[in-house]
């Protein structure tokens, strides 16, 4: 358990402290901040450590895509109808000028190169994704924080609404927005942030009722200071950590969001390759090939995956009172 | 007790009218119209595109028409279908039982699963078995249903068919040549109800395991140890009771995911529910049928969030609802 730890790391402190010699205690005396501790405290987490890691090798896959583009020789939008359906590692030779190429991870129906689609597909749901989340967190804090702060009425209003948003399933609604802008990535990002906010502004809510009433507050109320500036300079600071944890552990399900509107159509549209998508393709020919629907549906696995476990991990070291909810 | 549930049927209204109105607005800051394919066509007169206007109640402002919509849906009258004049209802109506035939055994098969699991999980904690569902259960919740359902399809569907294995139908909700008895339909909801099923599945199990983990480190489960009940007595009567209450909360909470998990369900396996009714209508164009299936989701999901409420308050005397 996060808390007995951090009792555990403090108590261990302390013992240095005293017992240990002036040098040791000069070093302690730089004291570690919040976030230094947490972060020592993530690196401890194995588990945490090897899906950042993960996460890292995707994006920097996804940011190399011209260079795995240049590599391989096939642009992402390139048919070629020789190769179509290449099954992975599948070498195609042109009989006109006999030269061959390689397609490492196979090619799609029109013979586009698959690993090339895969890195530019990557760029596109990550961005898509992480738009998104920075989009609805900002959403989310401020009706969240604005109801929680001034209350009453506000409050009331805003949160029925959260209630009526909440009440629909949000794919239903994503569908019938998509329709309506039919969106670029950064549109669509902003279509999945519109219905992704509410759960946080609820959790800002929340927390807000109660900081609102610490004593801080009432001192910096005291000196003058605005609401807006209670709301920035004091409560969102310490509200920070509970933001990190609950984005990173909502990151997967707006990556999963992109993924399925693209699928059903109603997200990024061809010819630009999304993970979704690349899916949505496969679908038409699950019957010829099975590693062409596999590594993009990985790919979005193994996103998620890393994702969450970071953010368990990150739950951990941040914010112990979220622990194993 | 009937005091409160209808205290929140009444509390329903405004809710349910306020996303009637929400997606209607929605629905009519759509560029273009229903009739627009036709005004490009020669042969059709622009008084005839005003007369399909008209017949559509298409020449009123939309918030007056939002008015003429509900008073209609009101009398069960949901309009018509711009695509092919046919009621509305009509088009619905035989996709509502196939998509209640999807979502129900789902939840129903995923609590199933999840509590014993999850209490297994929780009283041997981090023996072999805990840390296999953990981590099976931690890849699920990451899984796109869409991948989960494809990755079926493919393996059940078509390698079991290649290997010469009993498989089974790919898409439809029956076969079309001869099939359509009950073993038929059932065998085509196989693969999706266990889709939908396995992605809350996933995060269910963990739920519990938690909540129980809580549990049996309460005082009381301690006290009920101490006085020498039995484990097995100590572990359902004290613990497990306790700790499956918050389960119908968040059973109640997850309702809307089902049900969008359904919608992206029935598009994989080509099921005629009202998910795909509603993407289909949307490709059309087809607003009335797409506002009716968006309507169905709210309603089913503001009903199972009541009943949801109303069943935590009947099995855990400590809470007072009226």
């Amino acid at each position: 358990m996060a808390t007995s730890s951090t009792a555990d790391t403090q108590a261990e402190d302390l013992h240095k402290y005293v017992f240990l010699g002036q040098e040791d205690r000069d070093k302690l005396k730089e004291n570690p901040g919040f976030y230094t501790r947490a972060w020592r405290r993530l690196r401890k987490d194995k588990v945490a450590v090897a899906s950042l890691i993960g996460l890292t090798l995707i994006i920097i896959f996804a940011l190399a895509a011209p260079l795995i583009e240049r590599w391989t020789g096939h642009p992402y939008t390139t048919t070629n109808l020789r190769a179509g359906l290449a099954a992975p590692g599948a070498k195609v030779i042109d009989p006109a000028t006999g030269e061959s190429t390689r397609y490492w991870f196979g090619a799609d129906g029109a013979g586009r190169d698959i690993l090339v689609r895969l890195a530019y597909g990557g760029r596109v749901s990550l961005k898509v994704a992480s738009l998104a989340l920075v989009f609805s967190v900002i959403i989310g804090f401020t009706v969240g924080s604005v109801a929680g702060y001034f209350g009453g009425f506000i409050d009331s209003v805003l949160m029925r609404f959260v209630d009526v948003l909440m009440c629909i399933p949000g794919i239903t609604l994503l569908l019938l927005i998509s329709v309506i802008f039919r969106p670029g990535p950064t549109g669509l990002a902003l279509v999945i942030a519109a219905l992704g906010w509410t759960g946080m502004s609820r959790l800002i809510r929340g927390e807000v009722l109660s900081l609102k009433r610490r004593d801080y507050v009432d001192a910096a109320r005291v000196l003058g200071a605005s609401d807006s500036s209670i709301i920035t300079r004091h409560i969102l600071p310490n509200l920070v950590s509970i933001i990190i944890v609950y984005a990173s552990l909502a990151l997967p399900s707006l990556i999963l969001y992109e993924a399925s509107l693209s699928y059903l159509g109603f997200g990024v549209r061809m010819p630009d390759p999304s993970w979704g998508n690349m899916l949505n393709e496969a679908r038409q020919l699950f019957r010829r090939s099975w590693t062409f629907t596999f590594i993009p549906g990985m790919a979005i696995m193994i996103t998620a995956l890393c994702i969450n476990l970071l953010g368990n991990g990150l739950r951990d070291a941040l914010d112990p009172r979220l622990n194993e909810r | 007790m009937t005091r409160y549930i209808v205290r929140r049927l009444i509390g329903l209204i405004p809710l349910l009218l306020g996303i009637s109105f929400l997606v209607f607005a929605l629905m009519n800051m759509v560029p273009g119209s229903p009739t627009m394919q036709y005004e490009g066509n020669p042969s059709i007169k622009p008084a005839d595109i005003e007369r399909i206007k008209e017949t559509l109640g298409l020449n009123k402002p939309w918030y007056t028409r939002y008015f003429i919509w509900l008073g209609n849906a009101l009398q069960g009258d949901l309009g018509l279908s711009y695509l092919n004049g046919q009621t509305v209802w009509k088009t619905i109506s035989s996709a509502i039982p196939n998509t209640l035939a999807l979502s129900i055994p789902s939840i129903v098969i995923a609590i199933a699963f999840a509590i014993p699991v999850g209490v297994l999980g929780a009283l041997k904690r981090n023996s072999l078995f805990d840390r296999i569902t953990t981590v099976f259960a931690t890849i699920f919740y990451s899984t796109p249903t869409v991948f989960l359902g494809m990755m079926m399809i493919i393996i059940f569907g078509v390698k079991f068919q290649e290997w010469g294995l009993p498989h089974l139908p790919v898409a439809g909700t029956h076969n079309l040549r001869g099939g359509g008895d009950l073993w038929d339909r059932v065998l085509h909801l196989i693969m999706p109800v266990v889709t939908l099923s396995l992605v809350s599945l996933a995060g269910w199990t963990r739920y519990i395991r938690t909540q129980m983990l809580e549990t049996i480190n309460q005082d009381y489960v301690r006290t009920a140890n101490a006085k020498g009940l039995k484990h097995r007595v100590v572990v359902m009567r004290h613990a497990f009771k306790n700790a499956m209450l918050p389960l119908v909360t968040l059973v109640g909470l997850s309702i809307p995911d089902i049900f969008g998990g359904a919608l992206i369900v029935e598009n994989v396996f080509g099921y005629r529910g009202m998910g795909q009714v509603q993407v289909v209508s949307l490709q059309a164009s087809d607003y009335t049928v797409a506002m009716a299936c968006v309507m169905f989701f709210a309603f089913l999901t503001v009903i199972g969030n009541l009943i949801a409420d109303v069943l935590y308050g009947v099995l855990d005397p400590r809470v007072r609802l009226d």
